[in-house]
């Protein structure tokens, strides 16, 4: 099956933090918080979910070319995150569940 | 002769600004027509590179070399450079504080990514003087 960041977005029940791209199509996931790991592992265009909410993330969103990042356990993102997510066009949303509860929603 | 030559200098201690040069070299990859995945290769290795002499060198100089089939990354610093280059490339290893560690960084995955996606990474350090670090990345 092949979702799109708007379909997630969907099922997750996610909140919108930045979205450039709604149709873009989301191949995989990843989940984990140390950015080298995101930056080694994580497969592109996928969905990332983590709880880190600092501007980095844009940074790591962009260079390994996710799709959608999903902020979980209902994490405020820093302002710096969020006009930097604008800037690069980077898909980013959040989520009140833990990683773990957001990867099983984002699965069913 | 590269087809297009950059320098960048590296502010230390600054997370916000970490990686523009790497973006700027994203840019200009995109301009000449390099494919995704080889740009997602050069960027990364830059991206770890330029955050550890954020992190760990107080900042430093990137200087960029784009050919037509490869580039060439140099990162040079006058940090306090690497005692055991060996230990350092261990996956896991990492000297990170704290601090670093809660933005983050700090994984001890930067130089084993840096070596994971460039096709060849030179590392010379002096303790006390500083560390240069060149990649080069052959484009597919």
């Amino acid at each position: 099956m092949e979702l799109t960041v708007a379909d997630l977005i969907a099922k997750l029940n996610a909140k919108e933090i930045c979205i450039s791209d709604s149709a873009r199509k989301v191949k995989g996931g990843y989940a984990g918080d140390f950015l080298s790991n995101v930056m080694g592992k994580a497969p592109t265009d996928c969905c990332w979910f983590t709880v880190m909410a600092n501007v980095n993330v844009v940074a790591v969103a962009t260079l390994a070319d996710v799709s959608l990042v999903v902020i979980c356990e209902g994490v405020e993102p820093d302002d710096s995150l969020v006009q930097k997510a604008k800037v690069q066009g980077v898909n980013i949303v959040s989520v009140k569940e833990d990683v773990y509860n957001a990867v099983i929603k984002s699965v069913r | 002769m590269s087809a297009l030559h950059l320098e960048f200098d590296v502010a230390g201690d600054n997370f916000l600004s970490a990686g523009s040069a790497t973006d700027r070299v994203k840019n200009e990859l995109r301009k000449l027509g390099v494919s995704s995945a080889d740009i997602r290769r050069v960027a990364i290795s830059m991206y770890e590179g330029e955050i550890n002499m954020v992190i760990h060198a107080g900042g430093g100089k990137a200087i960029v070399d784009i050919y037509v089939d490869k580039s060439v990354v140099k990162l040079i610093d006058h940090g306090k450079g690497i005692k055991d280059i060996e230990l350092a490339m261990k996956p896991g290893y990492s000297t990170a504080n704290e601090e670093i560690r809660n933005l983050g960084f700090g994984a001890g995955m930067g130089l084993p990514n840096m070596k994971k996606y460039a096709d060849e990474l030179i590392i010379e350090s002096e303790v006390g003087k500083g560390t240069t670090v060149t990649m080069i990345v052959n484009f597919s």
